[in-house]
């Protein structure tokens, strides 16, 4: 691989979204492992990426397997789905905080989950 | 004619669906140098057949001439494994297999907050690559253990002496694995998660 002296590195600010939660609005980062799940069909008319998103996402899916799927970068992805929470389209279920890590809790959770294997 | 019917179509097979009960997802990242195996513990485990996702870096042409004196960019693609684990109705588990230069971590924002601990996978044939990504994740605070994956001609080194080469805590788990079997992969993990409720048990004691 070519190694230029110079790099320029993207590193992209992280992009938060403003999604109705239960209690309210709340302002949330779109992580890799955000689940997205469609709230609608796709329209006639409708941008291509973002409609099959709303095709894709009918069962949870992550940010990531969204990237992997379209085959676009999640930093694109991120985008169409910013415009789609805006719209109510989708709905965007968080990661576990990470307020909330580690929790004993959780992990218990994990571990029977892994031992299930 | 339609030509775009003849797409092959994206999105999950039948099979690869979640179920509409999940809520939340945890992720761990599993680091390492290259040609170490990441991919590999991730297939043995995953539920899913490993995915792929992108980013681009754009990078500065250094020293190439141009007429209009604009200093040209070109874009590489830098590539990340994944798979999934769904660990009940709710909760799903993502295993991601970073790149092996740490430097591209970052392409992925946010890619080691909110995870719940990493494994640093070590090749022992060339165990000094592991001192930088060690390195970065005790900078970020991300717990890890560290698993040895066997090649045919691995030296084998007792792992109190690996444990003083990596300068690492009696606490942290140093095991061995065997990234192609399902069985080693996910005792990798388990130990991880048993680590990390060590550590999360300690904390809420003191």
């Amino acid at each position: 691989m070519n190694q230029p002296s110079d790099w320029e590195l993207d590193n992209p600010e992280r992009l938060y979204v403003i999604t109705r939660g239960r209690s309210g609005s709340l302002v949330q980062a779109l992580d890799l492992v955000t689940l997205i799940v469609s709230r609608s069909a796709p329209h006639p008319g409708m941008q291509p990426e973002q409609a099959a998103i709303l095709r894709i996402c009918r069962s949870p899916l992550s940010v990531a397997e969204v990237s992997a799927y379209l085959r676009l970068p999640v930093s694109v992805v991120t985008v169409l789905l910013a415009d789609l929470l805006a719209e109510d389209q989708v709905e965007a279920r968080a990661p576990v905080p990470a307020a909330l890590l580690p929790d004993p809790a959780l992990l218990q959770a994990v571990l029977h989950g892994l031992q299930k294997l | 004619m339609d030509f775009r019917s003849s797409e092959r179509v994206a999105g999950p097979s039948s099979e690869d669906v979640l179920p509409p009960s999940t809520v939340a997802a945890v992720k761990v990242v599993i680091v390492g140098g290259f040609g170490v195996g990441k991919t590999t513990l991730v297939g043995s485990v995953s539920e899913i057949r490993p995915l792929t996702t992108e980013e681009t870096m754009t990078q500065a042409a250094v020293g190439v001439d141009d007429i209009a004196g604009v200093e040209r960019k070109t874009a590489t693609t830098v590539a990340m494994d994944f798979g999934r684990i769904s660990l009940d109705q709710q909760l799903v588990l993502y295993l991601f297999g970073t790149p092996g230069q740490r430097r591209f971590w970052f392409l992925w924002s946010g890619l080691f907050e909110g995870a719940l601990g990493a494994v640093v996978l070590i090749d022992t044939r060339r165990f000094e690559v592991s001192f930088d990504v060690i390195g970065q994740l005790e900078e970020r605070n991300v717990p890890f253990v560290v698993a040895l994956n066997s090649f045919p001609d691995s030296p084998t080194y007792p792992l109190e002496e690996l444990r003083s080469a990596l300068d690492l805590p009696d606490n942290v788990p140093i095991v061995e694995c065997d990234a192609r079997r399902r069985d080693s992969s996910r005792d990798v993990l388990i130990t991880l998660t048993r680590y990390l409720h060590s550590l999360a048990v300690t904390s809420e004691a003191s």
